[in-house]
């Protein structure tokens, strides 16, 4: 049977964990088909038919979907379900919000965040903070997969040419509505995806003293990541924050600066290729998952570590 | 109106935990077991509602062994006005919770249903959006701001690309995320007076809900261990070592 992949987009383009979500669903069946529910979303699904991994398209269009109510999404996606092995999306909070609305109109037991296809029934998964992984297997007839997007590499993106299917739309649940969504704009590279990724914690002391994150930010072309203890104290906004709770981040560099290190912090970050830690607390325990760790007070390194990376492009220069 | 908070106990967020030996779980005997955090906060939320007036009664429910009386009674201790155990010692996975709950509610008839966001144990994620699938209910999840304004809820949800905004018909779910409020201590004597509060003890097999998992767990194992990192002792060594072994900058 095939494998259903949920697209994420934003009615003009496609998010980028649809990519690393495909990847996971043809991990699972080669026979992928991907849905897309939007409004004037022409755009993004011949972007989603162009991904070499996409066997079909099936694009459903109406006023209602422009805002990705999960409560419009799932019926349109269970009267789908029958036809297909699997149901997969990320599990950011896109997927955590709609998948378990479709998973128990199925009755079926969803299986979330899975870091790793180990067979069409079978998938590993991080529980207790990522401090232990479990390797589980679904019995449901149909299953309803959340996968980590960090955890797959994206897919090709052009090159395909899947046919486009129009499908019905359902009808608009009128007891839940819209009203504004505010996004952050910014110009660096999204926080789930960045090479680099420079993170500040309550040892930041106040959200002024944050300029000092984003020019290292600036220096390394980073994204900026945060604790939950920074967000809590208004220094950042929430979508900074990496953690159990927040964003998973596998940069190749990590730097972590004035973050003690709880385990909800080290669940959204310690899978990155380089973790650098700057900490004047020797005993922190964010230097237990360090690759380099710096003892050192912070708003003392850190306008150093700018200064060093200057003198670094004047040398390659 | 009346609120149902669902919570449940969780070894507690400072425990560093230890997978079992033979692989079949985490050990959990002697290990310090508290409120999921976010249940704390929606039940923080139910209780400042109610005495804000807008609420008459917060019912607390938990699912699970009879221990789990003791998260009920810290709920009761903030605030909650009763208590709901549904016992079993069976593994139950979200979805069979959420169809366990969907009875409490059918019995309780609240008007809006809290619970955290996410459990830290399993971090499935699930519970609350699938209650509201099967109860049709219209569902505001990770919520970091709840507003009560004629029979509706305006709620702001905590999403990845910042925040949204959503108004909702009551009856309904809410998920609450940790930043939608700090939740309270419990005193000395509301600690004693929820000891005189009622729980009424059900159990999860008399509901007429098939609980059996759906999800077999074949092994549970530790992480990869990260290899030992080392200390640098200057910035223009850290630099160094950035460029030239680990090769990121």
């Amino acid at each position: 049977m095939s494998v259903l992949l949920i697209a994420e987009h934003n009615n003009k383009e496609l998010k980028p964990f649809t990519l690393n979500a495909s990847t996971a669903a043809s991990q699972i069946d080669s026979d992928v088909h991907a849905v897309i529910i939007g409004h004037n979303c022409d755009e993004a699904a011949k972007a989603l038919s162009e991904l070499p991994l996409i066997k079909k398209v099936i694009h459903v269009e109406a006023n209602h979907y422009e805002n990705f109510v999960a409560e419009n999404f799932a019926p349109v996606i269970v009267k789908l379900a029958e036809n297909y092995s699997h149901i997969i999306s990320s599990a950011n909070t896109f997927g955590k919000n709609l998948m378990p609305r479709i998973s128990a109109a199925l009755d079926t037991s969803q299986i979330s965040d899975i870091i790793k296809v180990i067979a069409p029934d079978t998938f590993l998964r991080p529980i207790y903070a990522g401090n232990a992984f479990a390797t589980v297997k679904s019995k449901d007839a149909k299953k309803c997969v959340t996968i980590r997007p960090t955890s797959f590499d994206p897919c090709e993106s052009s090159g395909g040419s899947a046919p486009i299917e129009k499908a019905d739309p359902g009808e608009q649940f009128a007891k839940t509505k819209f009203i504004k969504r505010e996004e952050v704009k910014s110009d660096r590279p999204e926080l789930g995806t960045a090479r680099v990724v420079v993170s500040g914690g309550r040892g930041m002391q106040s959200g002024d003293n944050f300029k000092l994150i984003t020019s290292l930010a600036d220096k390394l072309n980073a994204a900026i990541g945060a604790s939950r203890a920074a967000v809590d104290a208004g220094y950042i906004s929430n979508d900074h924050q990496v953690g159990q709770t927040g964003k998973v981040v596998v940069p190749d560099l990590y730097i972590a600066v004035g973050i003690s290190g709880a385990i909800q912090h080290l669940a959204g970050m310690k899978e990155s290729k380089v973790i650098v830690a700057i900490n004047k607390d020797g005993e922190a325990p964010i230097f237990s998952v360090a690759d380099y760790g710096l003892e050192a007070d912070l708003f003392e390194a850190v306008p150093q570590f700018l200064e060093e990376l200057n003198k670094l492009n004047t040398i390659q220069k | 109106m009346k609120i149902l908070v669902a919570v449940k106990r969780v070894i507690d967020y400072n425990v560093q935990i230890r997978v079992k030996e033979d692989n079949t779980g985490v050990v959990t005997d002697n290990v310090k077991m508290s409120t999921n955090p976010p249940d704390d906060n929606a039940i923080e939320e139910a209780v400042k509602i109610k005495e804000a007036g807008k609420a008459k009664e917060v019912v607390a429910v938990s699912i699970g062994e009879e221990k789990a009386q003791e998260t009920v009674r810290k709920a009761l201790a903030v605030g909650a006005d009763r208590g709901i155990l549904v016992k079993t010692d069976n593994i139950i996975e979200p979805l069979a919770v959420s169809k366990l709950l969907q009875k409490i509610v059918e019995k309780e008839k609240p008007d809006l249903v809290f619970m955290g966001k996410q459990a830290i144990d399993d971090d499935c994620n699930q519970t609350g959006q699938m209650l509201s699938a099967l109860l049709n209910w219209p569902q505001a999840t990770f919520a970091s701001k709840i507003e009560i304004k004629d029979g509706k809820l305006e709620v702001t949800r905590e999403i990845d690309e910042g925040l949204e905004t959503i108004e909702i018909n009551v009856p309904a779910i809410v998920t609450c995320d940790l930043r939608l409020n700090e939740p309270r201590y419990a005193s000395l004597p509301n600690i004693m007076k929820a000891k005189k509060k009622p729980i009424e003890q059900l159990n999860a097999s008399d509901l007429g809900v098939d609980i059996t998992p759906r999800i077999e767990q074949i092994k549970v194992e530790e992480p990869p261990k990260r290899k030992a990192g080392i200390k640098v002792s200057s910035v223009a060594e850290l630099v160094q070592k950035l460029k030239n072994e680990a090769k990121v900058i």
